[in-house]
């Protein structure tokens, strides 16, 4: 209960509650976070269900205009799925993707800047320029590359049973650089510290050191750019499911509903890019807006009076 | 190698730090031909040094004379490029980690900086528990308990702040937590670092007096790293007295302040400002300390001292033991030309 206090008298709550960007943006990130993961029990319909649909039900408007239905409130898509419903599990999927992605280059980056700048030198030099080989191919490209190689190795049909895990590795293994430089320029700075010296004094054997007592330093550049990232990651997900090197499309993410609906925009369907698309943008805002809050708070040095 | 009555002894002990950066820095040309020149800054030259059991001694210099570099030396914090330290009679320079775990627990170092020494992520239970869970793997929960109590207790430190961070706690306190943390491990030798130099002056007395305290009750070594000639004249048994990362004299804390043999020393001493005193009678040192980058030929002194002459620009003074336990590193005492 007192780490509940602690946390209701923090200046962190206070800052929150007192910037209403930041809370506008909460309250929507968390509404569309309780729309995707309660998708199979709110949603109207099951696109993943191919009995349910009917192919007759395809491209109507969204209800309010005048072909539109009340049984599909913005409408329906080509394949005569339920707009809103494929929207909200495609929502899933991206976000899905875009945190599983983020853990993974967390995950690889810490380790790499903990390990790059803890060692220095030779081990230092190695790793980073690893890391700059990385950052100079443009993430869509090694994306692409790599799930062109899986699809022609393994055959779509295998691909679109694996396309969530591929996705995550081919993001994830693509931007784990900016973790670790953001990782090894901080470790760089408490490195020197006495309380490291205190810790080998100790005699703690050196992952210990930099685990225990060097990471947890290192946490709060960390954790902004982890909202940055995540914005990132469900951008670039869409951006190779709009290049059709995404999800399939019978278990669609908002980039691969957003590519569906476009070779029908010039045939009236606006709705069924349109929509998809508002809700990617809206996502990525509101991670945004909060990464941005989280990064004032936690740079003493941009308090503002 | 000989049997030694000295808790710590180093045996000419060097230490230098690369500065030439990377291998494009390096790279210079004379004429048209490449070639790499290496900076380096002459931390510790030729040091040797050794401490006795129940002793208190301490290293005094200006800034950036090696003393902290000395210090961390000694806890094998930097490796010497040349030379030895030993504990007792074991060669300590030279082990690895595992085998120098033995040795952790006895050597144990206080820190300068009391913001910086403590993780700020731990509370102070926490940063007291680690070093004995450590090294005492089998350690029971309730004596963990107990034994953090007792030190926190003996260091001044309520008990019932364990549950705090280091940012809830004064400069002063923090270094008592500091202290308990070397303390922890119930060690033989302490390497302060300028264990009171970023305290309040209110507070310096209060943890001076612990660590003699502590000392008293374990009976402790120290290695007092410190530039406050007036604690040393009230705290240590002998003194070290360093220079451009060379050691100019050692005696015992008495006899320098009476007598103190080497130029340098009494241009130090001399400048400790006395009671009572009409005509402050300062040596004034001519010129700069010159750089360690760049040591001076001979006795790294001989630019500034009054009784320099040719065989001191040329020939490095060795540390020689006069009567009454002083050591002089200075061809001017050895001739009998720098009076008294």
């Amino acid at each position: 209960m007192t780490r509940w206090q602690a946390f209701k008298d923090s200046y962190f709550l206070y800052s929150f509650k007192r910037d209403k960007v930041a809370v506008t943006s909460f309250v929507i990130f968390l509404l569309l976070l309780v729309m995707a993961f309660s998708a199979p029990w709110t949603a109207p319909h099951n696109p993943y269900d191919t009995a349910t649909i009917d192919i007759m039900d395809s491209n109507l408007p969204p209800a309010w205009m005048d072909e539109g239905e009340t049984r599909f409130v913005l409408g329906t898509d080509i394949q005569g799925r339920d707009l809103l419903s494929t929207m909200m599990y495609g929502m899933r999927v991206s976000i899905l993707i875009g945190l599983g992605a983020v853990i993974l280059q967390a995950v690889l980056g810490i380790f790499i800047g903990l390990v790059a700048g803890y060692a220095g030198g030779r081990v230092d030099a190695f790793l980073m320029r690893l890391a700059d080989v990385q950052l100079s191919f443009s993430t869509l490209m090694v994306a692409i590359f790599i799930s062109a190689i899986f699809q022609t190795a393994f055959g779509a049909g295998r691909y679109e049973q694996m396309a969530v895990p591929i996705l995550i590795l081919v993001i994830g293994l693509a931007e784990w650089p900016q973790y670790a430089r953001t990782v090894r320029a901080s470790v760089l700075g408490e490195k020197g510290k006495e309380y490291v010296e205190a810790a080998r004094v100790i005699g703690l054997p050196s992952m210990r050191i930099m685990f225990r007592h060097i990471l947890p330093n290192t946490l709060s550049p960390v954790l902004v750019i982890s909202t940055v990232q995540v914005a990132n990651a469900v951008m670039s997900e869409a951006a190779l499911s709009f290049l059709g090197l995404g999800m399939p499309v019978t278990r669609p993410s908002l980039g691969s509903l957003i590519n569906s609906g476009f070779e029908y925009i010039f045939s009236g369907s606006w709705w069924i890019t349109l929509f998809p698309g508002f809700l990617l943008v809206l996502l990525v805002l509101v991670i945004n807006l909060l990464g941005d809050w989280l990064r004032d708070v936690l740079n003493p040095k941009l308090y503002k009076g | 190698m000989l049997e030694k009555s000295a808790l710590v002894t180093l045996n000419k002990v060097v230490k230098h730090f690369d500065i030439s950066g990377g291998f494009l820095e390096q790279l210079r040309f004379k004429g048209l031909r490449p070639r790499l020149e290496q900076k380096k800054v002459h931390a510790i030259n030729d040091v040797s040094l050794a401490i006795e059991p129940g002793e208190i001694l301490s290293v005094v210099g200006e800034s950036g004379c090696g003393k902290s570099t000395l210090a961390r030396t000694v806890m094998g914090l930097y490796a010497p490029d040349s030379g030895e330290i030993y504990y007792e009679n074991t060669r300590i320079d030279t082990l690895d980690s595992t085998q120098m775990l033995v040795h952790r627990k006895k050597m144990q170092m206080i820190f300068q900086d009391p913001y910086a020494s403590l993780n700020p992520r731990m509370t102070v239970r926490q940063t007291l528990e680690e070093p004995l869970r450590f090294h005492q793997p089998s350690i029971s929960e309730t004596e963990v308990r107990d034994r953090v109590a007792e030190v926190m207790e003996q260091v001044g430190v309520n008990p019932v702040w364990g549950e705090r961070y280091p940012h809830e706690f004064s400069g002063g306190q923090r270094q008592r937590v500091s202290i308990a943390r070397a303390l922890m491990v119930d060690p033989e030798f302490i390497v302060a670092d300028e264990p009171i130099s970023a305290l309040d002056v209110s507070i310096q007395a209060q943890i001076l007096n612990l660590l003699m305290e502590a000392r008293e009750q374990r009976g402790l070594t120290y290695m007092m790293i410190t530039h406050d000639l007036s604690v040393v004249a009230h705290v240590s048994t002998r003194v070290a007295v360093m220079y451009l990362g060379t050691l100019c004299e050692v005696a015992p804390a008495a006899n320098l302040f009476e007598t103190a043999k080497h130029p340098y020393t009494r241009a130090l001493l001399s400048a400790i400002p006395k009671l009572g005193q009409k005509k402050p009678r300062h040596i004034k040192l001519k010129g700069e300390v010159p750089t360690p980058i760049h040591l001076p030929s001979g006795c790294v002194f001989h630019g500034r001292c009054l009784y320099a002459n040719e065989r001191c620009r040329r020939e490095v003074p060795r540390l020689l033991a006069l009567s009454s336990g002083v050591q002089v590193a200075c061809h001017g005492v050895e001739e009998g030309r720098v009076l008294d």
